[in-house]
């Protein structure tokens, strides 16, 4: 517990940094020394403050479904984004923004639900169905899954001249945030909660259907549960910031080596470490070419995927 | 006591249990044998509601296993099968105390945590109870399982080889440990078992299965015999007594 007190320190500095860093002069001294209604107040209330909490909700939240993914795939290398999830959400949005153009974000938040809920139970099916147990066949054919929604997304996207607009929901970016635009996400943490309650469902999930059931659960309907919530945490990220690749697959592996993968354990470390490395990606895409932004998605590419490979690397074979 | 009637399961048009009608009594240890794809694994997991049945019945102490709820079922009956991979890392100490959801829903009393300790005891976990799945042998896997199964306090305990990956002393443990359940704890115990000398030592009641059916049953003593056994596995097999007990031998 003193641990967790340590790590949830730790966030509150970087979100501290993360709420100073920008071209407009905010800082203390200047919060202080001007009246409420002038520039600096105004830009941390408007601004920054919505970006900093929509940085540390899409974090959390992405990680949590990425360990949720990976306890109900029963593989360590899934995620929403290896899953076909993201690829469907996005196409959800497509489809609601070509036959309803002024969609309010919530109608295009429920239809990417419904679609990433489809797409992700279609993934699931394919394992079901195609008996490959080889660790990494799994993720692969959720990538090429994922592939070949994203080209029917493209296909239509071109068609309809929204391929500009398709390239904000695919990569994610948080300097469009701003107060009225992110609060969608707070359902995100309501989502987080439910994982937090119904952990231990999941984490017998995790030990495969057999046992599942022997200890009394409905095995299809923990399924259905952390589908749902995976899908809906995906379909919020992805509406209102875009998405991060591999963030739902590094932070629970990371956890998962230091304190196991009991979700009940696991959860507030996820919460924390997917918070802090977005909110660190975030600091170092504003300041690595200040005062112009990189993106997140681009720094966490490069970030998440070397660590990617060192957790491939790293692997030892399970001993028998 | 365990009743299945007319049970029957197929693949396509492979029958692979055909129409089993069998009674294992309660109280004591019963043990399922016979040669690969007899239908011994299937048969478990239709008993304890993991597989559907294509056919047939099963009850429980008159529960219907399909009509009656599963949590209900998860007080009265654990099962464990075989071949199981965890890609989870969870501890040895975590694993056991799943054992006790049925009861507890996650939240663990302190009734529960003794019954992990013991448990954990049991099966000379205790070096190990802090260490993840993914850092144990086969062996020491097994008996995880096995102590998580046991934790779940159940009436009725089904295990589908469980000595598989144990060497010759942890075997031995184990099959007296289900001895002691039974007889100390009036628990039914009933194991698929390839070894038939641990089967003729350790249980009260022998089920023969062969294609699919009951090919014979009945205790020890009776199936022990050098003519039941030849016919169920095509095999010559001799049957010596030694130190009161019958041994088969069937080596060369």
């Amino acid at each position: 517990m003193p641990k967790l007190l340590f790590g949830v320190l730790a966030i509150l500095v970087l979100a501290v940094i993360s709420l100073f860093i920008g071209v407009s002069d905010v800082t203390p001294m200047s919060l202080i020394s001007s009246s409420p209604e002038d520039r600096p107040m105004q830009v941390l209330l408007i601004s920054r403050v919505p970006r900093t909490l929509a940085l540390m909700l899409s974090g959390s939240a992405l990680a949590v479904a990425g360990l949720l993914m990976q306890m109900l795939a029963r593989n360590r290398f899934v995620e929403p984004g290896t899953a076909g999830t993201v690829e469907s959400a996005v196409f959800g949005i497509l489809v609601i923004t070509i036959f309803w153009p002024g969609s309010p974000l919530i109608a295009k938040m429920l239809a990417a639900t419904v679609t990433a809920l489809m797409g992700t139970a279609l993934f699931m099916q394919i394992l079901r169905r195609i008996p490959l147990r080889s660790t990494l066949m799994v993720p692969l054919v959720g990538i090429m899954l994922g592939g070949v929604i994203s080209s029917i997304t493209a296909f239509f996207a071109y068609r309809y001249d929204l391929l500009q607009t398709l390239g904000t929901w695919t990569m994610g970016d948080f300097s469009g945030v701003l107060r009225g635009r992110y609060e969608l996400l707070y359902i995100s943490a309501g989502l987080v909660g439910i994982a937090w309650i119904a952990a231990d469902r999941f984490t017998v999930a995790g030990l495969g259907q057999d046992f599942t059931t022997n200890l009394g659960l409905n095995y299809r309907r923990v399924l259905t549960l952390g589908l749902t919530i995976v899908s809906m945490v995906t379909a919020v990220v992805v509406v209102s910031v875009g998405s991060i690749p591999f963030l739902g697959l590094i932070v629970p592996n990371l956890v998962s080596m230091a304190v196991g993968d009991n979700a009940r354990r696991a959860i507030p470390w996820i919460v924390l470490m997917g918070a802090g490395f977005v909110l660190t990606c975030d600091i170092i895409g504003r300041v690595i070419r200040f005062p112009y932004e990189i993106p997140i998605g681009t720094v966490f590419g490069v970030i998440g995927s070397a660590l990617f490979l060192y957790l491939l690397l790293r692997r030892r074979p399970a001993n028998g | 006591m365990i009743r299945t009637q007319s049970v029957s399961r197929s693949y396509g048009d492979n029958l692979v249990v055909d129409n089993v009608t069998l009674d294992i009594p309660a109280r004591g240890v019963t043990s399922i044998i016979g040669p690969n794809g007899a239908g011994k694994s299937t048969l478990l997991s239709m008993v304890s509601r993991l597989l559907d049945m294509s056919a047939g019945s099963v009850t429980i102490d008159g529960m219907d296993v399909t009509k009656t709820p599963s949590d209900v079922l998860a007080r009265r009956l654990s099962i464990l099968r075989q071949d199981n991979h965890i890609s989870a890392r969870i501890t040895v100490r975590d694993l056991i105390g799943f054992g006790r959801y049925p009861h507890s829903k996650g939240r663990l009393t302190v009734e529960d945590r003794s019954h992990i300790d013991k448990a954990i005891d049991y099966l000379d976990l205790g070096a190990l109870s802090d260490r993840f799945l993914d850092e144990l042998s086969g062996g020491q896997r097994q008996r995880a399982f096995v102590a998580m199964v046991l934790a779940q306090d159940t009436d009725y305990v089904l295990l589908d080889e469980p000595l598989n990956n144990l060497d010759m002393k942890h075997a031995m443990g184990m099959m007296k440990l289900m001895r002691q359940a039974a007889s100390e704890l009036g628990k039914t115990v009933v194991l698929v078992l390839h070894d038939i000398n641990f089967a003729s030592w350790y249980s009260d009641y022998i089920v023969a299965m062969k294609d699919g059916k009951v090919a014979a049953q009945g205790p020890g003593p009776e199936m022990i015999r050098p003519e039941v056994l030849s016919e169920i596995y095509e095999m010559d097999i001799k049957v010596h007594e030694i130190g009161g007990q019958l041994i088969s031998v069937y080596y060369g």
